[in-house]
């Protein structure tokens, strides 16, 4: 019985389905290290989403499309920032407002330009040589017969780590996160820290749209998303702010939606309410405990007035 | 100075002719106002209605006009549409298409008695005399499709990927289960519900699943399918739908659709009301009263083709003569009755 719901399959779809929470997530989490909450992940996911589709809808370039998804991606990001941190508006608000923006503008120009759904080509299984054909476990279809987005979103764990610890900008983040004033007293320029992790938050929550639309669902439709961007938020703070927690979280509420479908799949009959809210339960667990730190951003929430 | 009064009486005279030109012209128009959960290119339950209407507006030319406010899934949101339509007093028929707006059309209805109001999926006119109710009895074209997919399937293994199990999206994967075990007893129809109209990434993954273990066939309902529709076009597998035509979306995967045709039931809805009818009755739209319609995909070989329409001929004429049992229950009232056709 463990043997047909365990399977290499369960573990390779809760890798596919944890690579946008991935995304949204390690770049939200570089916004709040640095003490912005931007609720506005899912609906400038969906505008990813959108434009990478369109863009790998009209030209076949997949490239293109990705470009597309980071550029609009930035530009809200952008706007974000610009709203919370240098007019300093209420973040939760702003960021209420940047979702409906993008869950009604995605709709709008889909409507427009696209009209029904339409299904693309979009980025094929990409197995990595030698490594995709290791039979023991599963190992080889579980991690390596993926997409080239799969691969990004993992890969950018290492980097998260990296940047973070291991540069001076990751201690400026980090510095204006925890105490923006003794930050500015040493030089160091807040408002811009801030801007420049917002919008790379931004095009990461881009990109995380444009990993449904263009890679794992090769379609787009209205409210693509539907909320995988607030999901992602919430992992920023059951992975403590961390890229390996996020990691972590990422994969164990994929990994629970995966295997409730593995069980329907092979006929298994638990209720489907159970199911369902199971991966919600275990997260919200994981909340609790993750409360219970002290690795939260002292600053999160609060904008930097240099004068008060 | 009377040809001065007399201009100035044709002038008036023309300008109340004028007024009254167009309000002669509104009063023969049909207006219809209509509230969806979803986008009207849904390729399911909100373009269902949409493409009804939209049908009715080449047919009716200028006398019928239409509102539709698509995506409004919360109620509330739908209840100030539905506020606002019923008060203005332009339209002849405000349409709650989605069961959610029960209770909205309910309060609606009551407070204002001279509007005529149409909701589905569900028979419950609340009492009411302004309130017609409809619903798709979506077990039939189920039967239909899990017939057809148990013939075509070669592994034995259907995967059936369902939204909620209410309403017309449970009376389908029903009556999907039945006709497939009709067809072939041994084949194994697995389901999953996952709780969601629009998870389009959970759709996926859960017709991934079924691909996985060994599925070569699915189905599935409501505007999530357009996840599991791009499964079946990856593996090559065969594709069942219903509420809308997906056979643009799934190309060759394509096979058969029950596609919803509330035409039919609005044209009786509008000749009511003309009639002075506000409502008090249910509609279930039926393969025998032409609401539910089977489309087949026409990328199939012309053998496919045969079979599939010879099947479908067969199949519905016996649902239709009451011959064939469509839904577990169905067969549980009757045991001996036959779920063959």
């Amino acid at each position: 019985m463990i043997e047909n719901i365990l399977t290499a399959s369960v573990f390779a779809s809760a890798i596919r389905l944890a690579t946008p929470y991935m995304f949204a997530g390690i770049g939200e989490m570089f916004g709040q290290r640095s003490g912005v909450l931007n609720l506005g992940l899912d609906g400038i996911m969906l505008m990813g989403a959108f434009c990478g589709y369109y863009a790998a809808l009209t030209t076949g370039n997949l490239a293109l499309a990705v470009l597309a998804a980071l550029g609009v991606g930035a530009a809200m990001g952008l706007v974000m920032a610009l709203v919370c941190v240098i007019l300093k508006a209420e973040q939760g608000i702003a960021g209420i407002g940047m979702y409906l923006f993008g869950l009604g503008m995605s709709e709008l120009l889909f409507q427009q330009l696209v009209g029904t759904p339409r299904a693309i080509d979009g980025f094929p299984r990409l197995p990595i040589p030698i490594l995709s054909e290791i039979q023991f476990l599963g190992i080889g279809e579980i991690f390596f017969n993926h997409n080239l987005l799969v691969y990004v979103a993992f890969a950018l764990v290492p980097l998260a780590l990296f940047v973070l610890n291991r540069t001076p900008f990751g201690l400026m983040i980090r510095a204006v996160g925890q105490n923006p004033a003794a930050a500015d007293a040493m030089g160091i320029k807040v408002a811009r820290v801030r801007i420049i992790t917002v919008t790379v938050g931004g095009m990461l929550a881009g990109l995380a749209g444009a990993s449904l639309s263009v890679a794992l669902l090769k379609v787009f439709q209205q409210n693509l998303t539907s909320g995988l961007g607030f999901i992602a938020v919430a992992l920023v703070y059951f992975g403590r702010w961390r890229p390996i927690g996020v990691l972590i979280g990422a994969l164990l509420f994929s990994f629970v939606n995966a295997l409730q479908l593995q069980m329907s799949a092979i006929g298994i009959d638990i209720p489907a309410e159970f199911a369902v809210m199971a991966p919600y339960v275990i997260t919200l667990l994981a909340l609790i405990f993750a409360s219970k730190g002290t690795d939260k951003p002292t600053a999160l929430t609060k904008p930097f007035d240099r004068g008060g | 100075m009377k040809s001065r009064f007399a201009l100035v009486v044709l002038f008036v005279f023309a300008a109340i002719a004028l007024a009254i030109v167009p309000l002669s012209a509104q009063d023969d128009v049909f207006s219809v106002a209509a509230v969806a959960p979803s986008a009207t290119t849904d390729l399911a339950f909100s373009q269902s209605m949409f493409d009804a209407l939209t049908l009715l507006d080449e047919e009716m030319g200028e006398a019928f006009e239409f509102t539709f406010q698509e995506g409004t899934f919360i109620v509330d949101d739908a209840a100030v549409a539905l506020r606002e339509w019923a008060s203005s007093g332009e339209y002849d028929l405000v349409i709650a298409h989605g069961s959610q707006y029960g209770s909205i059309v309910e309060e609606l209805a009551a407070e204002f008695p001279e509007v005529s109001f149409a909701w589905g999926t569900d028979v419950n006119t609340f009492g009411l005399d302004n309130v017609f109710a409809y619903t798709a009895a979506s077990d039939q074209g189920g039967y239909i499709n899990g017939y057809l997919a148990a013939m075509i399937s070669e592994s034995g293994s259907i995967g059936v990927v369902g939204p909620i199990e209410v309403g017309d999206a449970k009376l389908y994967v029903d009556g999907f289960q039945v006709g497939a075990l009709a067809a072939n007893p041994d084949v194994e129809v697995n389901v999953t519900y996952i709780q969601s109209f629009s998870d389009v990434p959970l759709a996926t993954e859960a017709a991934n699943a079924f691909v996985a273990n060994g599925a070569d066939v699915l189905t599935g309902t409501a505007q999530m399918v357009v996840g599991p529709i791009g499964v079946a076009l990856e593996n090559e597998l065969a594709w069942f739908g219903t509420q809308s035509s997906q056979a643009d979306l799934s190309e060759g995967a394509g096979v058969a659709f029950q596609v919803y045709r509330f035409d039919v039931i609005l044209k009786d809805m509008i000749a009511k009301i003309g009639e002075g009818t506000l409502g008090g009755e249910s509609y279930t739209i039926t393969l025998e009263n032409g609401g539910l319609e089977m489309v087949v995909s026409e990328l199939m070989s012309d053998e496919d083709m045969v079979m599939v329409l010879e099947t479908i001929e067969t199949l519905t004429a016996g649902i239709i003569a009451g011959e064939i049992m469509t839904l577990p229950e169905m067969m549980e009232a009757t045991p001996e009755a036959t779920a063959t056709g």
